[in-house]
């Protein structure tokens, strides 16, 4: 199984990745020693959203299949959490047992869409508008939830006012409650981060990974050589929307609050934003990039908010125009480091599938 | 093996609009045989294959292989019955490694423990051992034929379709194409093929069937095809060497 974690589907795959892969978990885990809580808590924060995005790179650089739309299922997941979390009390395990649940009925949710979508042909750019679609009508559908006949047990959706009142991630610990906000909300992420980069690594790693690969590169050879392409596109759709789901419940459980807002066109476009930045055909450089890139909007939204959206804008406009594949790939490319597609030195004769 | 045939074409029609490209072909390959389909331009040879596979759904008639009827099955359920192909143009993982474009094949069929051996058999068998680590784009046309024909022999089918395997290739190719689907025949796999080079056709065919405006022309070994002046006439008169 390990041996996934290396393969032709992933950049970064010799002894001096992982030296430096170590080095920088050592550096993340070192962090909190030195920076203050306020900054750990912080970078917490941006932690949440790489989840949704290593969801968009899995399903659109590796799959080949843009959601414009993945903030219906963080939407659907950081309600879900809201509305379960409030009605469950929140104690003991609770929060946990909200989360999965959330996390769950955001890969139901892309189960059914993406069947409607996937057997019935819709392909191309269609799959990005229908997305984008079904998040805007969840945006608009909350929106209008503001009166006091919009709950669901205990929790009120509250419309665009945002629905409040959940507790935050915790559990029972010696004897007490341990809360997970600022420095244990960010080993928490740290540790989660670790899980799922390094299970997609070997996700697309796999036999699975080559096959979805080779459905971005050509459908119908793929589907002549056997494979149901199909079920190939809604496993990974289900998988890059429970990741979206992920960061929905934990963005609600973090800010103990969700609003309409993080689901519409402007929050729609932010994942879009930082995964073609950030090099859509590569996990590490999603990973790298979208933290990056979460940490310069901020520090330009303490000056402007304007200027912030203007300048991503900007950004992808040059991604688009000059770095079609990145700025982190191109980076690594410019560098000189043994990128994927040099294959004198990087080790594609790695049994991928074994 | 039993004397039915392996892939039967009971009165295959398709239609686009008003243009009728296949109308009421019946054909029989039968097990062993290397059965190959010509005729000019647009007579049909492609769409008639697009539809013994299953990318194109037939206005009527019925596709039958290895004793089932598949008219209603999606390509990948025909693929797993044992049918493979080489679609016209050469249709390869351009963006991925070419020993990659072979696992991509292999790794459904082919045990983990088989999956290097394997590739490193077929690359051996196509030529391409040196080219292993090259994208498969960066082949020259000739050897991205051999590429994807080695992606359908990697799914060890019964019955292999071949749309134009020589297409773009040298003299010196287009032979060791024809001996390998010689030596192929020899070891059982039943072949279907598509072809316009007559030299070739010779070098691998004894069964001919001829397309002309989506209907079956002529039939019949070789020999008597290449004599049939009717034949010559929409097919291989026009200045085609013997």
């Amino acid at each position: 199984m390990l041996k996934l974690l290396n393969g032709p589907q992933t950049l970064g795959n010799g002894p001096r990745f992982w030296i430096g892969f170590v080095v920088a978990l050592a550096l993340a885990l070192a962090y909190p020693l030195v920076a203050s809580p306020y900054d750990v808590g912080n970078a917490a924060y941006f932690l949440i959203w790489i989840f949704m995005a290593l969801g968009l790179c899995l399903m659109w650089g590796y799959g080949g299949v843009m959601s414009f739309g993945q903030t219906f299922f963080f939407g659907i997941s950081g309600y879900a959490y809201g509305v379960i979390a409030i009605n469950l009390g929140g104690r003991g395990w609770t929060s946990f047992e909200a989360l999965t649940l959330a996390v769950l009925l955001a890969a139901v949710a892309a189960a059914a869409l993406g069947y409607f979508m996937i057997w019935g042909r819709v392909g191309g750019v269609f799959f990005g508008i229908v997305t984008l679609a079904a998040s805007l009508v969840l945006a608009f559908f909350i929106g209008q939830t503001a009166g006091p006949e919009w709950r669901i047990g205990r929790a009120r959706l509250n419309g665009f006012n945002g629905m409040k009142g959940m507790k935050a991630l915790n559990m029972p610990w010696d004897g007490g409650t341990l809360t997970f906000d600022g420095v244990p909300l960010y080993f928490l992420m740290i540790g989660l981060l670790l899980v799922v980069y390094l299970g997609l690594r070997m996700l697309v790693n796999s036999r699975f990974g080559n096959v979805v690969v080779a459905i971005r590169e050509d459908e119908q050879r793929a589907e002549l050589l056997g494979y149901d392409v199909r079920k190939y596109r809604l496993t990974t759709f289900c998988i890059g929307s429970a990741l979206a789901g992920l960061s929905g419940s934990l963005y609600t459980a973090w800010g103990q609050f969700i609003t309409p807002s993080s689901i519409g066109l402007p929050a729609a476009a932010m994942p879009i934003v930082w995964v073609s930045f950030s090099g859509r055909q590569d996990l590490t450089a999603t990973l790298i990039g979208t933290f990056v890139f979460l940490f310069g909007y901020q520090l330009l939204t303490v000056y402007s908010q304007q200027a912030a959206l203007v300048l991503t804008g900007l950004l992808l406009l040059l991604t688009v125009m000059y770095v079609p594949e990145g700025f982190v790939i191109g980076l690594v490319r410019l560098v000189g480091w043994p990128a994927r597609r040099r294959h004198s030195t990087a080790p594609i004769v790695a049994p991928a599938g074994e | 093996m039993s004397m039915s045939p392996l892939l039967s074409i009971k009165g295959a029609s398709k239609s686009f609009g008003g243009l009728v490209a296949v109308s009421d072909v019946s054909l029989e390959v039968a097990p062993g045989e290397i059965h190959c389909l010509i005729g000019p331009n647009g007579a049909g040879k492609s769409t008639l294959f697009r539809l013994v596979v299953g990318t194109y759904p037939p206005t009527a008639g019925r596709i039958g292989f290895d004793g089932a009827d598949v008219t209603a099955e999606q390509p990948y359920q025909r693929v797993k019955r044992g049918m493979s192909i080489k679609l016209q143009n050469p249709s390869v993982f351009r963006e991925l490694p070419v020993q990659q474009n072979l696992r991509i094949a292999l790794q459904h069929h082919v045990a983990k423990a088989q999956l290097s051996a394997e590739t490193d058999r077929l690359l051996a068998l196509l030529n391409l051992s040196a080219d292993a680590a090259k994208l498969a784009g960066q082949l020259s046309h000739g050897q991205q034929q051999w590429l994807e024909i080695g992606m359908a022999l990697a799914l060890k089918p019964k019955l292999l379709l071949l749309d134009e395997p020589t297409a773009g290739m040298s003299p010196e190719e287009t032979f060791q194409t024809g001996e390998l689907i010689l030596r192929l025949n020899r070891e059982g796999m039943t072949m279907l093929v598509v072809e316009h080079d007559m030299a070739f056709v010779r070098q691998i065919a004894r069964l001919v069937t001829v397309l002309h405006y989506g209907r079956v022309f002529a039939r019949g070994p070789i020999e008597e095809i290449i004599s049939d002046p009717s034949v010559a006439e929409i097919y291989l008169g026009r200045g085609h060497e013997h």
